[in-house]
């Protein structure tokens, strides 16, 4: 049964099959059993689980149990949790219980979702390797010797190796679908707005969202449901009628028109990753689609235009971290100045304070307009750029990621290396675009992920397009075998 | 109560006077507005002055990790209806940005504030000299900020205290440009400002709980010399008098560092107010690099022409406006319209008092008399007063229609100001009626002259003076109660037989 998506645990609840409580102690067992290799947890809340699994049957014996009822759950360690320590898997909060809840934990609870705990993560979701954390790496359960991708690593490797159902996650510019894809997993990133951020610890205001990560495209609509709303405590979000998810999964693709933007096709791009991604497409044709080339001539500024803006925000965002009010502080300041340098200095890890290096100086008096207003320009552009394409097509597709899954430590030395993984995610975050990262395929035994790109609010379109696919493939249905016990 | 204008002449010389010559100060205001509204700028939390330490700072406030800014749009209106009372541009688009530096009461490491695009465009302010000159002044912008916390330094053993209740409390800031020419026409800006934003009830213009505080930029030059002199900052200035004496010090002391053959710093200097000297705070090297950019946490505000004109139906009578109207409806002085004007709450008194049919000028007279020395003894607000404007009314009444004398309205006063009696009712009880038959004052003029046969004798034979002895005897013997204008011309008949 832990290999059940969402949708069969809610009916096995519903028939009684199974409760709450038998669930809730099946994750937990796993975790108990598995997470000393992946370390996919950072907390895990069994009282407070079974607890809630409790109440969860009670929903079901009176008949007010909602679909996502009694499902057990994990948050990445960047929701805000109220009572639970939240630590965004920095030495700065290791000590932080938050005192309230997220928009999202809170509408997740109301929508009666077990918390087994929070997952492990990058610094901040800074990182696409999940190896900047201060709860040391997270492994890949397809390869333990790999990365399970970032930031939201903790909860892919946790999903992929069924130590949870589903999970969330947030994407900067892709921490959802990066790992989703290096994990085998579907992955979604909401349109800019479509999900409230409060709550969620910030990296780059710009750019965070938070997304589902699921086994399926029906459970990933299906958490959407609950998770997509209009929040009057974010000012960014966007208050628009929710759609239900569901109801448009199994329409027909018969006339849909999915562009390729030709420069995710490159000639630089691996011939596997190239093959697995063409079957996919003859897969679309086959189902009724029309495909088309489409062109995003300025997609190749993404990386240097994310590391300005992602780290302009995150300079700034940052800065509440001064050992004053929570969180961490040094032992014995001397003054003020001492405080604040050693509590940030002993509280971040290397890549956040690279980041933070990087953002203060694009800000400063003699660099703004040379980087920051000029970033800013160009990512008008861009989103010009996607709106023209989308004039032309429905949906883009393209790989999410343009390797497979890395070695542990490949890239830790190598930050711009490390960045390039991110090649085909970026741009979505600047244009503030839904996109959706699903199994494609293996190469030599890992999974490959294949990104559709919608036009903002087209959630529905991606998740219909997304399940149609995985109506006719069997790639999600995979399993790490280590972990299949 | 204070005066809008002091009552000292306005010298537009620099003292020492033999400076005057050679030396001209420019001055330019920029002024803290603590908006009056019920919560803080982006948080629910209230922002009332006083409360115990901590307790009016909610998670927001606090900068816990994971929370988000949302605008109140009260401070908006607030700050659009001050916008159009001094006839600015309100632009169509307004943005929000953040000031990065790091202090222990600025809880997210930045402050909220508007750097490009602010909420009020450039507009002007006409101030009245005590000349009668009249002075347009012009504010180059005014926009939304919030405040931080404050640090307490006493009470805490090797640290400081951190107090978050103003963290986050709306602040209008209202830049002028460099108009000003001396300390004495700052302060009459500023007490011209000072009114405004109290006539627009948008702040309560407390000086000592910071409500209303304000930097002042001061240089000098040569007065004909057009480039402006390096520029200081006196940070720190939040009573008039300060104000001005700092302003004078600076100007002082820069002029004598010029003479001196030295060179004025760009810096900022911090206004002791015990040794009343300003004295070195960070200088133009240190000045730190706010790395402004546009909050993404916070939409643009977009202000419709619609909205604007919403807001212009809510905008109440002006200072400047009500203060010629006294003038012409009231025919009173520029003097009394002033006095009378100051505050709203004053304006609104002495009208209510007027709108009794009392005459106008026998109510300012009253009011800026008797009613201000009672309040400013007690210590009073005009909304404080023991006497509303009702009860006054009643009394001036009385005076207006010669019921009672002037002389005797004030013991009246006294005890309408201490009991909830009308005037009427005391009138009634002390038997206070003046005395307006005639046969009754001939009466007692007949038995002063009697009773006093020698100075009558001196009188008739040139002694005019003696005329206010029998006055002062009539009037003793009536109580005070014969009306003196009657007795006067009674008297003079009598004498003249």
């Amino acid at each position: 049964m832990h290999n059940y998506t969402i949708t069969e645990l809610s009916n096995a609840l519903r028939a009684k099959k199974v409760s709450s409580t038998e669930l809730t102690q099946l994750f937990l067992a796993r975790i108990d059993k598995f997470d000393k290799i992946l370390n996919s947890f950072i907390t895990v809340t069994p009282t407070l689980a079974l607890e809630q699994a409790k109440q969860a049957d009670l929903q079901y014996q009176k008949g007010s149990a909602g679909p996502l009822t009694g499902i057990p759950f994990a948050h990445k360690d960047i929701f805000c949790t109220a009572g639970i320590k939240t630590s965004c898997a920095s030495k700065m909060l290791d000590n932080f219980i938050a005192p309230y809840d997220a928009t999202l934990v809170t509408r997740l609870n109301q929508a009666g979702t077990v918390l087994l705990g929070k997952t492990n993560m990058d610094e901040f979701a800074m990182g696409s390797s999940n190896e900047n954390s201060f709860y040391g790496a997270v492994k890949n359960p397809w390869d333990i010797s790999r990365v399970p991708g970032g930031s939201s690593g903790g909860s892919s490797a946790a999903v992929a190796a069924r130590l949870t159902p589903a999970a969330t996650g947030t994407d900067t510019g892709g921490s959802i679908r990066q790992p989703a894809a290096l994990c085998n997993l579907t992955g979604l990133k909401p349109t800019y707005g479509r999900i409230s951020r409060y709550g969620l610890i910030a990296f780059a205001s710009s750019l965070d969202q938070a997304g589902p990560m699921t086994q399926t495209a029906e459970d990933a609509a299906l958490l959407m449901n609950a998770m997509a709303s209009f929040d009057d405590k974010d000012s960014t979000s966007i208050d628009r009628a929710v759609p239900n998810y569901l109801s448009t999964l199994n329409d027909s693709l018969e006339g849909l028109k999915i562009g390729l933007p030709k420069e995710y096709f490159s000639e630089d791009l691996d011939p596997k990753v190239a093959a697995t991604i063409q079957a996919a497409i003859k897969l679309y044709e086959n189902l009724g689609a029309k495909i088309s080339s489409v062109s995003l001539p300025n997609c190749h500024l993404v990386i240097p235009l994310y590391y300005i803006i992602a780290s302009a925000e995150c300079s700034s965002n940052l800065a509440r971290y001064d050992g004053v009010r929570y969180g961490y502080r040094c032992n014995n300041p001397t003054d003020l100045k001492d405080l604040y340098e050693r509590t940030r200095g002993e509280g971040f890890g290397n890549e956040v304070k690279r980041r933070l290096l990087m953002g203060t100086y694009v800000l400063s008096a003699g660099s703004y307009d040379a980087y920051y207003a000029k970033a800013q320009k160009i990512r008008g552009l861009l989103i010009q750029e996607f709106k023209e394409a989308f004039q032309q097509v429905d949906v883009l597709l393209g790989p999410t990621t343009p390797t497979t899954a890395f070695k542990l430590g490949e890239k830790v030395n190598d930050p711009v290396s490390m960045y390039l993984s991110d090649i085909y995610t970026i741009a979505i975050n600047l244009a503030g675009l839904p996109a959706i990262s699903i199994p494609a395929g293996f190469i030599d035994g890992l999974p490959l992920g294949m990104q559709l790109i919608g036009s903002p609010f087209t959630e529905a379109k991606l998740l219909n397009t997304a399940h149609r696919y995985q109506q006719e493939t069997d790639w999600h249905k995979k399993v790490p075998e280590n972990f299949n016990l | 109560m204070t005066s809008a204008i002091s009552k000292k002449s306005l010298p537009n010389q620099l003292q020492p006077s033999d400076k005057a010559d050679t030396w001209e100060s420019v001055i330019g205001l920029e002024v803290h507005v603590q908006l009056s509204t019920q919560s803080k700028l982006f948080s629910g939390a209230a922002s009332a002055y006083g409360a115990e330490a901590n307790t009016q700072a909610c998670a927001v406030d606090l900068a816990l990790p994971g929370v988000l800014p949302v605008l109140n749009a009260e401070a908006v209106n607030m700050a659009i209806k001050f916008g159009l009372s001094i006839q600015a541009n309100i632009p169509h688009y307004s943005i929000f940005a953040r000031k990065n530096y790091f202090y222990p009461d600025l809880p997210k490491g930045y402050q909220i504030s508007q750097h490009e695009n602010p909420i009020v465009g450039a507009g002007h302010l006409t101030i009245s000299l005590e000349n009668g000159e009249q002075k347009t002044i012009r504010i180059t912008r005014a926009h939304l900020e919030e405040d931080a916390g404050k640090s307490l330094h006493e009470g805490f053993e090797n640290m400081s205290g951190i107090d978050l209740n103003r963290a986050g409390t709306p602040l209008l800031e209202i830049v002028s440009e460099p108009d000003l020419t001396s300390p004495k026409e700052a302060v009459v800006y500023l007490k011209t400002l000072h009114t405004l934003v109290r006539y627009l009830d948008i702040s309560d213009g407390n000086l000592q709980e910071g409500s209303f505080r304000c930097d002042a930029n001061v240089s000098v030059r040569k007065t004909h010399q057009k480039q402006l002199g390096k520029r200081v900052e006196i940070k720190n200035l939040n009573s008039f008098r300060f104000i001005e004496k700092a302003i004078q010090y600076e100007i002082d002391r820069q002029i004598d560092v010029l003479e001196r053959g030295g060179s004025v710093e760009q810096e900022t200097r911090l206004y002791d107010t015990d040794k009343q000297e300003t004295r070195p705070m960070r200088s133009k090297e240190d000045a730190k690099d706010y790395r402004y950019f546009t909050d993404p946490d916070l939409c643009p505000v977009v202000i419709t022409a619609d909205f604007i004109e919403k807001i212009k139906q809510t905008l109440p009578e002006l200072p400047q406006q009500r203060h010629a109207r006294f003038q012409s409806e009231y025919k009173l002085s520029l003097y009394d319209a002033s006095l009378l004007t100051s505050t709203r709450e004053l304006a609104d008194y002495y009208e209510e008092v007027v709108k009794e049919k009392i005459p106008a000028k026998l109510a300012a007279n009253w009011i800026m008399g008797e009613l201000a020395a009672a309040l400013n003894k007690s210590n009073l607000t005009i909304l404080e007063s023991p006497i509303n404007a009702k009860r006054l009314a009643g009394l001036l009444q009385r005076i207006a229609d010669q019921t009672i004398s002037s002389t005797i309205a004030k013991d009246v006063f006294e005890e309408l100001w201490v009991s909830q009696k009308t005037s009427d009712e005391i009138i009634q009880e002390k038997n206070l009626q003046q005395v307006t038959d005639q046969s009754a004052i001939s009466k007692l003029i007949d038995e002063i002259l009697l009773k006093y046969p020698e100075q009558l004798a001196d009188y008739k034979s040139g002694k005019d003076k003696l005329f206010g002895f029998f006055v002062g005897q009539v009037m003793k013997a009536s109580g005070g109660k014969i009306n003196p204008q009657q007795l006067n011309n009674l008297l003079k008949e009598k004498l003249n037989q």
